[in-house]
């Protein structure tokens, strides 16, 4: 594992709770999912099992990442692994990047 | 036409790929799927599953020199690759991915082969050697095989690439966001470079930054290979798009609309594709100046009672299409949807009887049906996601998701999922399209 991914899951569990929030509330609407957004657990994977998203809806995420936080995904970025890691490792990327 | 040759590519220094904007020439390319060829099993089956462009394009090419076929399932899931292994005892799956977890033996395809480099000889395949075989998921349970041709898919793509303006002497970079193993993306990103001399970029970019990332590295005269759902991506950013010269789409109709305002932001033609995997590509439209689509010249319709089918051109035999059209003059028709059983989410094709013969061989499911909820769901994916009732009440729905995840592509995962204590058959032991409405309406 690399550093820089090392650091992020360790900072993961000081993320903001109401980001995590915010973000499940724009992931459950976007996405039609079928889950209450508080009932979404943050430590569950996003991707495949968990919360079973699929690549269409990861591009869905990366638009409304954009939309809303200012933040362009990049596919080949070292930390992608990390981000749909799970809700906590997002909103935790989030909050470091958002330029809005 | 006895041989068709491997490429068209006129000199050795062509290029015939490009990586972050790098050229590969042709003659690296040949160089690679001659080293690549003596690693394969001398003869067989291959499931090319390779996510780099070029290297699904130089596995290809090894099969085809070396009289192998490759395999082209419509996914990867457990289930799928056991069907594979017994429709080919013989099969080996040759990836780039060294955590691929195919359950078959594997062929590694090198990152950056040192292949000695050849003389510049292009090989030249027999017309009738059998190049790949494409599935389609059928309604028993069991993937349908359809074999192409190396002639006839030749003679689809030459025509596709005549038809895209992509035969006019100047070298075209495509960049491609579908997948190869796709029968889109195989033709449209792989054949029809090849045949077309033209060139293709490696990478498969998915997010909009990307697209614009690869699109901007590739040189001009370049061309946007796409689909509804990605295009639908990329128009939504407010990311600078760079030029391109040509916008290609297919999988699913796009609006005219949406055409329109993809050649307003990329400053070039959108050309729509209409094809499947059975008949190959067969049409294009200008989308955003008419909704008739022109046949490739040689291919007919017959139209009947039942379903419409394609022939002449490329087409072995008389295939029958899986949608509803309506011939208009010669060599138009218009489009008018799906045939009642067809399931398209995002470009991946399926049956409600494939879907439901699935969800019914899960140990646990007493009884349960897929279906397209009215008005479609759609999500602000654009993308409308399958319902399914289900009797199972020995299973939770983490599990029986799970379960299904391994049988069916994820595309398809019910969205909602209901529990119901009885389906609500009718006496004729069908579902009534309002009462599966009335248990959403009740559970949802």
């Amino acid at each position: 594992m690399s550093d820089e991914a090392s650091l992020l899951m360790e900072q993961a569990p000081l993320a903001d709770v109401g980001l995590q929030r915010e973000i499940a509330a724009l992931f459950v609407r976007a996405l039609n999912l079928e889950v209450p957004a508080e009932d979404i657990d943050p430590d569950a994977p996003l991707y495949g099992e968990g919360l079973g998203l699929d690549s269409i809806d990861i591009l869905e995420i990366a638009l409304l990442l954009s939309k809303e936080y200012g933040i362009q995904l990049r596919a080949d970025s070292e930390q992608n692994q990390q981000i749909f890691r799970s809700l906590r490792h997002l909103a935790e990327y989030v909050a470091a990047h958002r330029t809005k | 036409m006895a041989e068709i040759p491997l490429l068209s590519h006129r000199s050795r220094s062509a290029p015939l790929a490009w990586r972050d904007g790098e050229p590969i020439s042709a003659l690296k390319f040949l160089s690679d799927v001659r080293a690549l060829s003596e690693r394969l099993p001398p003869a067989g089956h291959v499931l090319n599953v390779c996510a780099d462009r070029y290297r699904f394009a130089v596995g290809l090419a090894a099969c085809l020199v070396g009289g192998r076929a490759t395999l082209l399932p419509p996914t990867h899931t457990p289930e799928v690759i056991r069907q594979v292994a017994v429709f080919a005892p013989d099969a080996v799956c040759l990836t780039d991915d060294a955590r691929c977890a195919i359950d078959l033996p594997k062929v590694y395809s090198d990152a950056d082969s040192q292949a000695p480099v050849t003389p510049w000889e292009v090989p030249a395949i027999d017309a009738r050697q059998l190049a790949a075989i494409v599935f389609t998921s059928g309604s028993t349970g069991v993937p349908v095989p359809h074999r192409k041709t190396w002639g006839r898919l030749a003679a689809c793509v030459r025509r596709g690439a005549e038809r895209l303006g992509l035969l006019d002497g100047r070298l075209h970079a495509l960049v491609g966001t579908v997948p190869p193993q796709h029968m889109y993306g195989f033709e449209s990103t792989v054949l029809l470079p090849l045949q077309s001399g033209n060139s293709f970029a490696a990478e498969r970019p998915l997010f909009p930054a990307d697209v614009a990332a690869v699109l901007a590295a590739a040189p001009r005269p370049r061309a946007l290979i796409s689909t509804p759902v990605h295009l639908r991506a990329l128009l939504a950013t407010d990311i600078e798009l760079p030029g391109v010269d040509l916008i290609v789409s297919a999988t699913a109709p796009l609006t005219a609309e949406m055409a329109a305002t993809a050649e307003r932001r990329f400053h070039a033609e959108l050309v729509e594709i209409y094809g499947s995997t059975e008949t190959g590509q067969i049409a294009t439209r200008r989308t955003a100046a008419t909704d008739r689509w022109r046949l490739w010249p040689g291919v007919s319709l017959d139209e009947g009672d039942g379903p419409t089918f394609a022939r002449g051109g490329h087409l072995e035999q008389r295939t029958a299409l899986c949608d509803v059209v309506e011939s208009v003059g010669a060599d138009e028709f218009l489009l008018h949807g799906r045939m009642e059983d067809m399931v398209n989410i995002a470009g991946k094709r399926s049956s409600f009887a494939y879907l439901n013969h699935q969800l019914n061989a899960v140990p646990g499911v007493v009884d349960g049906a897929f279906f397209l909820r009215a008005g479609e769901n759609l999500a602000a994916t654009g993308v409308a996601r399958l319902a399914a009732a289900v009797v199972a009440p020995t299973l939770t729905a983490s599990t029986l998701t799970e379960r299904l995840r391994e049988r069916i592509d994820s595309a398809f995962l019910p969205r909602p999922l209901i529990f119901v204590e009885r389906l609500p058959r009718n006496s004729t032991g069908k579902l009534p399209r309002q009462a599966l409405e009335a248990l959403i309406a009740e559970k949802g």
